[in-house]
């Protein structure tokens, strides 16, 4: 009994440019065995499938540390290639289908059967014929043994998305010798009646002896169908147990855990007014891969709105939909007064300012000087900072190089000074410029997206506090979107959680890790 | 209704240039037997070149505008044949043999090139045509007599250094490969017939999975066609080189009902149930139609006035079932993958550099053999001009065509050749007609050209928005 694992991965650690994101990681999964990986985002699971997988971006950043065995055998794995070789499969989260080809040549890409030719024995294999009546009849067997009822010879690209993750499933199984299949978050873009059915071939698939690494963060169904769960949490394993000796509730609470430090030390002021200064109803947002399906809410003046949730269940969504970036429908008012969503800058225009999370893409002109980045939005849009000559307007050069100043030492921005070009800043510092950015506007309501990302801990620190003075002294109404549930529990008054683009929950911040937990699952 | 609006909108840019193609005839005036005659000789001219755009289309590469450096690769070789002094179909097959590979050599050097810059490779063959065009000359003009020793008058500048604007190919390679008889062709073909069945049976034997009785088949029927040549009357209508535009089309026809026939009975005999007896009758049908229209009186005039090449009507057809036949092959097939998805073929193992780059060798080959064609049957080398505008008009053809920068096919670089050069043929006339000034005309002439670069990619730009748009409103 000593090869009772398929996969072993033994003590895991890797480590990204000095920042450790997986320590001593063990991974087991036995033959047959449906295993679930929980964990928030960047708890670490796609940096662990990576190691896995062998892909370039583990070898490019100097490797891992610790030993990863198959049936008990060590086995380096250092290319994608090599990860085939050894029976591993993916079924990817964003599909890997070529949406101008057949089902059959999809499931058989790269891996085409062939016949050999009087030119392919002389000159190299690239030449032989396809078999395209095999190929298809490969792909028919494939299909039928996981139940799936297309023709083989139909585009992708008509497929209904649901389909799609099928024909994905399809090509892994009739890959030869496949004994391990990482689903990752396969759940995700499908409806519950399609989910279900995935789930279902799964466990098929599952009874045929082939190990499965089922990645999602929908805790239901991990209690449902998976034997045996990992959860993992900021690098670490917290726990590996059966499913059936623990509960919906533990994990959940696992996953989220309470994290000891607290990014500012003074706690947001009471809550006085009673006044509506955002509502949104029936919110939809077209944003890919950050879909908003239906959102009501309604944010009073003068607090400090949270909305958290995983990445790509739709809370970026809101945030670009209303500031007119990504399409959308439903209904937006701004202190009683309805927004026109098809018009860009309406937002704007009524007060409302942004602070992008695409901080390089959306947000700043990284060729331009600190000064510029600081009033291009006012000049724009409410035409400060010019000199009117009636006939042509100019410029106010002084006026701007004075708020500029103002800014920065506001916001202790560590820079030249004003006329410093923005993109030699660090990232803290133009996260700051952009904040300096949006206040410049004196905007009612300020949305801040993801406002710490890629920030070092000090200016975490700097920008999450003075977000807090300027609600308590100012009484901005503020709307922070972010990743980190931490952040969002240790400043807001209230915390939205958005799951599957829709309000799971809305909850205080002192409400349990479970709870938190249960909503980002969307149960 | 539906289904013919379909029809209009996915054919627009055709329809759009069959429209302005019959309207310029119409102005123009010209003798329908001139434009068919002059017709037939471009697509002789400049089909093989159109089709060699298509491989890198398909590997997702956009429009090869690099061909220029293939038509510089020709030109290289035709220089040099002309100066040894061979001629005839003999120096042709030097031009083939010295082109080659100088062709694949610089293919490659394309292919590592496009690597570099995934993803701008149509603006990067404009430009990489541009500085060849700038090597070529510095070869011509100064290294050729200026450092390598060239004597001799017809060729060379009086001074004794670099190339003169002009060779005149008559006498040479003029019709080199128009004027190769049928019956050479014939026996080459059967000849290659017998030796490739000849090879599949002693494979088949060495590596014991005999390959089947056909190959059997096709050694014994070769002789046998061989000794057929040798019939006189055969032997005489196959002597010559040139094939009346009738003979062409009814033999096609014929082919056509032969071949359809021979399906309908193999296909009874194996007695295959889901075989359908509607379209091949169909097909027939069409056939037959197309031989009663042949005695039409304008038509037959055609057909009678006009006479084809056949062995480089023979190389087209070739380059098009090359096409086709490579489509076939995993080659083919990874090329396709690469073209769609480039992280895809990653994911799948295909090396997808290495596809990019045989893609644009072969590419780079073709147009180089296309542009030996196209000399050949003009017969003037204009040494300086030859090649710098074969990218924009063989592209411009392959548009008008319906082709885009995503897809293209043998069908619509054919149907571009035919459309485009029409156009290009009645524009003076039509110039003179409309505006009574041939210059005019003349200058239509570019027009047509780049307009129908430009008008063609901002249709194909339309109507793929349009596309886009329609998955993202089903997500919602």
């Amino acid at each position: 009994m000593k090869t009772q694992f398929l996969l072993n991965m033994k003590d895991i650690s890797k480590e990204y440019f000095g920042n450790r994101v997986l320590k001593n990681v063990t991974l087991q999964v036995k033959p047959g065995e449906i295993h679930a990986l929980v964990g928030e985002n960047g708890a670490g699971k796609s940096t662990l499938m990576n190691i896995l997988f062998g892909m370039p971006v583990i070898g490019g950043t100097g490797g891992f540390e610790g030993e990863v065995e198959i049936n008990g055998e060590p086995v380096t794995i250092d290319a994608p290639h090599k990860a085939i070789d050894f029976g591993i499969g993916m079924v990817h989260q964003e599909f890997m289908l070529i949406p101008g080809f057949t089902v059959t040549e999809n499931i058989k890409v790269g891996r085409e059967t062939s016949r050999p030719s009087l030119l392919s024995q002389i000159l190299s294999k690239e030449l032989e014929t396809l078999d395209l009546e095999q190929m298809a009849a490969d792909a028919r067997k494939a299909l039928n043994e996981i139940g799936l009822n297309i023709e083989e010879y139909v585009l992708v690209a008509g497929l209904p998305v649901g389909y799609k993750q099928f024909v994905e499933i399809a090509r892994e199984i009739d890959k030869t010798g496949i004994k391990l299949l990482v689903f990752d978050e396969p759940t995700a873009v499908l409806t519950e009646s399609e989910a279900e059915r995935l789930l279902k071939i799964m466990k098929l698939i599952a009874q045929k002896d082939i190990a499965i690494i089922f990645i999602t963060h929908r805790l239901g169904e991990v209690m449902r169908y998976a034997d045996s769960v990992s959860v993992l949490r900021d690098g670490e394993l917290i726990m590996r147990t059966a499913v059936k000796d623990t509960s919906m509730v533990k994990i959940a609470e696992l996953m989220i855990g309470r994290k000891a430090q607290k990014y500012v030390d003074s706690v947001p002021g009471r809550l006085e007014s009673e006044e509506i200064a955002l509502s949104l109803q029936d919110f939809h947002v077209d944003m890919p891969g950050e879909m908003v399906r239906g959102i009501d809410l309604d944010i009073r003046q003068g607090e400090i709105f949270g909305i958290g949730g995983l990445s790509g269940q739709g809370k970026l969504g809101i945030a670009n939909g209303i500031m007119g970036l990504y399409s959308s429908q439903g209904k937006v008012s701004v202190f009683g007064r309805e927004l026109d969503l098809g018009k860009l800058g309406a937002a704007l225009a009524n007060g409302i300012a942004f602070v992008s999370e695409d901080r390089r893409g959306v947000g700043l002109l990284l060729d331009q000087s600190i000064e510029h980045n600081l009033v291009f939005s006012a000049i724009h849009i409410q035409e400060e900072f010019l000199i009117n000559l009636k006939l042509l307007k100019l410029y106010h050069r002084s006026k701007a190089r004075k708020h500029a100043q103002k800014m920065i030492k506001l916001l202790d921005i560590r820079c030249t000074g004003p006329a410093q070009k923005l993109g030699s800043l660090s990232g803290g510092n133009q996260q700051k410029v952009c904040l300096a950015r949006a206040l410049t506007l004196n905007p009612k309501i300020l949305i801040v997206s993801e406002p710490t990302r890629g920030i070092d801990i000090g200016a975490k620190k700097l920008v999450l506090e003075y977000l807090l003075n300027l609600n308590s002294q100012q009484g901005m109404t503020i709307i922070i979107i972010s990743s980190e549930l931490v952040e969002l529990r240790s400043l807001c008054h209230r915390i939205a959680i958005i799951a599957d683009g829709k309000v799971a929950r809305i909850m205080e911040p002192d409400a349990p890790d479970a709870e938190f937990g249960l909503a980002m699952s969307g149960n | 209704m539906h289904k013919l609006k379909e029809l209009v909108l996915n054919n627009k840019v055709v329809l759009l240039f069959g429209l302005l193609c019959i309207a310029a005839i119409y102005t123009a005036q010209n003798p329908l037997t001139f434009v068919a005659g002059e017709l037939f000789t471009r697509i002789g001219r400049n089909g093989f070149m159109v089709l060699a755009l298509l491989i890198p289309v398909l590997a997702g590469m956009g429009l090869n505008f690099g061909i220029v450096i293939g038509a510089i690769a020709a030109q290289i070789a035709v220089f040099w044949t002309v100066y040894w002094g061979y001629t005839g179909s003999e120096g042709f097959l030097l031009c083939l043999l010295l082109s080659t590979p100088i062709a694949i050599f610089f293919g490659w050097l394309v292919g590592r090139m496009f690597n570099k810059m995934k993803g701008a490779e149509m603006i990067a063959g404009l430009v990489l045509g541009y500085f060849a065009d700038g090597l070529y000359q510095l070869f011509f003009l100064y290294i050729i007599g200026g450092i390598i020793p060239v004597y001799n008058e017809r060729l060379i500048i009086s001074g004794g250094i670099g190339v003169k604007n002009t060779i005149d190919l008559t006498g040479n390679l003029k019709y080199s490969l128009d004027n190769v008889p049928m019956l050479h062709i014939v026996k080459i073909v059967l000849a290659v017939l017998a030796v490739v069945s000849l090879i599949k049976i002693i494979l088949g034997v060495v590596k014991k999975n005999p390959l089947g009785h056909r190959s059997w088949i096709v050694l014994g029927a070769a002789p046998i066609a061989y000794a057929l040549t040798f019939v006189p009357a055969i032997k005489e209508y196959l002597s010559s080189d040139r094939l009346l535009l009738l003979h062409a089309v009814l033999s096609g026809l014929g082919a056509v009902i032969v071949w359809q026939s021979w399906l309908i009975v193999s296909n009874k005999i194996r007695r295959r149930k889901e075989y359908s007896l509607i379209r091949p009758l169909v097909y027939m049908a069409i056939a037959v139609g197309g031989c009663l229209l042949t005695y039409i009186k304008p038509v037959e005039k055609i057909l009678l006035y006009v006479k084809i090449p056949v062995t480089t009507y023979l190389c087209i057809v070739a380059l098009c079932l090359f096409n086709a036949a490579l489509l076939r092959t995993r080659l083919g097939q990874n090329m396709r993958t690469v073209g769609q998805s480039q992280t895809v073929a990653n994911a799948a193992g295909i090396n997808v550099d290495t596809t990019r780059i045989i893609a644009m060798i072969i590419s780079t080959t073709l147009a180089c053999w296309g542009q030996l064609i196209y000399l050949q049957n003009i017969g003037t080398f204009s040494t300086y001009g030859a090649h710098t505008q074969v990218g924009q008009y063989a592209i411009a053809a392959l548009l008008v065509g319906g082709a885009s920068v995503k897809k293209a096919s043998s069908k619509q670089a054919v149907i571009g050749v035919i459309l485009f050069h029409t156009l290009f043929i009645v524009a003076p006339q039509a110039g003179k007609q409309l505006f009574n000034n041939a210059q005019l005309g003349e200058y239509f002439r570019v027009f047509v050209a780049y307009g129908v670069i430009a008008v063609s990619l901002a249709m194909h730009a339309w109507k793929d928005r349009g596309k886009t748009k329609e998955p993202n409103r089903n997500r919602v």
